[in-house]
């Protein structure tokens, strides 16, 4: 029976907090960047000219297609060799989360936009409003309510997805706990508090989504 | 192209269309169509589905582009078809806050208050001051009967009270004219006379209006003039008794038998 010693973790605590505080960063970072290329890749697929859909819908495609530890490789090694861009693992792995997270974003706004029924902006076109101010004041507000959950949905698996960057030796909790693993030869205690740390994080905004989820639902 | 050499219309007409042409894919919906209404004129456009009615409507406004012919709303005059540039979307956007739109399913917006849905037209599009913008708004719901329902959503209301919110919010815009598109068709039948009143009275205030209805009896008594469309050509039109008493063409008469023309409105229980 193997004799678990959670107590010999205790040295390692810095190391720990750094990580955590490193991945936690790193999310807001990729999560804020992420929904901005989902803004641009929504209305991209929107757009009323074919090429820019067609750009849009090729960026998103390429994204989603492919698994982002392949991409995160990708963006570090092949990048400087074909474009001579040198990025340092966190940029690298930043801009390779950031516009995975993106091509999901996109297609959860584009899919809050188009869910809004036609009658809407006809009926602020009617009033004499702008394409751009029937979108901000009709359509938008409403798509966003019904955008919200699947976003906080997508920013959740962002910030678990966090934890691929260590292969690039971003130094976020997965890379600090490896260091840790190694060296006190303790891999299950201090990968079970790994699980546990993302755990005690994540569940209490699944909560919060899912409170915020039935307040819109009964909102409308 | 625009065909402008007939003049058929008096100088007074608020409304004038000329030879307007719609397709859909290959399918024609509005073929050579003509038309003018008169200031302060109500006309109905009744018809089957799929006669064109409503794409006639919505082309008024130019919420549906026509392919060919013109259209003159007041001063302000479209072309279109070979030749015609498209407008950009700010001339559309002011050439349609001078007509005013009600729609089949309401299309309020539920995010909304019943005041807001009101005030929004007047403070994003006319730039109005928000105390003036509610005043006026406040006025137009107490028109409709409505003035106690400012506060509540949409959601709250029956489909009677959120069609005569809708005709508050084109009525806020200050229009010129008029466009009900079908207003009453998705009303249970004892919430339609409540709609058809506030109709009739601003018929009776010389709005000018071109209405889209299935409500024979109603056409005959507030609309002046009646136009029976089928296959996206005006089969008959005249002055709106005339056309329903004594129609003069066998589709007007085949359509016009559906209907039990006696004339009576349907009754106004819960109007204002």
């Amino acid at each position: 029976m193997y004799q678990w010693d959670f107590g010999i973790l205790w040295s390692y605590r810095w190391l720990f907090l750094n990580g955590l505080g490193v991945t936690v960063g790193f999310t807001v970072v990729i999560v804020v960047l992420g929904l901005v290329f989902g803004l641009f890749g929504a209305f991209g697929t929107l757009s009323r000219f074919k090429a820019v859909r067609l750009v849009a819908l090729t960026f998103i495609e390429a994204f989603r297609c492919t698994p982002i530890l392949v991409q995160l490789i990708w963006f570090y090694y092949a990048l400087p060799i074909l474009a001579g861009v040198e990025m340092t693992p966190i940029t690298a792995s930043a801009l390779a989360l950031s516009l995975y997270g993106g091509s999901f974003y996109s297609e959860i706004i584009r899919g809050g936009i188009v869910s809004i029924d036609r009658g809407q902006s006809e009926a602020g076109a009617a009033l004499g409003m702008t394409p751009g101010q029937s979108m901000r004041r009709i359509v938008l507000p409403q798509a966003i309510k019904r955008m919200i959950p699947a976003l906080m949905n997508q920013s959740i698996i962002q910030f678990k997805n966090t934890s691929l960057v260590s292969v690039l030796a971003v130094p976020d909790l997965v890379y600090q706990s490896q260091v840790a693993a190694h060296d006190s030869y303790r891999p299950l205690e201090t990968y079970t508090a790994v699980a546990v740390a993302y755990a005690a994080i994540l569940i209490p905004l699944t909560i919060i989504v899912r409170r915020g989820e039935k307040r819109l639902a009964g909102s409308e | 192209m625009s065909e402008t050499s007939k003049i058929t219309s008096k100088i007074t007409s608020k409304i004038e269309i000329r030879g307007l042409r719609k397709s859909f894919g290959s399918n024609e919906v509005l073929k050579n169509i003509s038309l003018d209404v008169a200031k302060g004129g109500v006309v109905a456009l009744i018809g089957p589905s799929g006669s064109g009615k409503s794409t006639l409507l919505r082309c008024i406004n130019l919420l549906v582009v026509p392919d060919g012919g013109s259209v003159r709303v007041g001063d302000t005059r479209f072309a279109f078809g070979e030749g015609a540039k498209l407008s950009d979307v700010r001339t559309l956007a002011k050439f349609r806050a001078t007509t005013g739109m009600v729609f089949q399913h309401f299309n309020l917006f539920p995010h909304m208050t019943t005041l807001q849905n009101v005030i929004e037209g007047p403070v994003t599009v006319r730039r109005m001051a928000k105390t003036d913008a509610e005043k006026l708004a406040r006025a137009q719901l107490a028109k409709v009967g409505l003035a106690e329902k400012a506060d509540q959503y949409p959601a709250t209301l029956s489909g009677g009270q959120k069609q005569r919110v809708a005709i508050a919010r084109a009525l806020a815009m200050e229009p010129d004219v008029m466009l009900f598109d079908e207003a009453t068709s998705a009303l249970d039948p004892e919430l339609v006379g409540e709609v058809l009143a506030v109709i009739q009275r601003l018929a009776s205030e010389g709005m000018t209006m071109v209405i889209v209805t299935h409500e024979i009896a109603f056409a005959r008594e507030v609309a002046d003039r009646l136009i029976f469309m089928r296959d996206g050509v005006v089969v008959e039109e005249g002055a709106a008794r005339q056309v329903i008493d004594n129609p003069q063409q066998a589709a007007t008469r085949a359509f016009l038998s559906h209907f039990h023309r006696t004339g009576a409105l349907p009754p106004a229980n819960a109007a204002p």
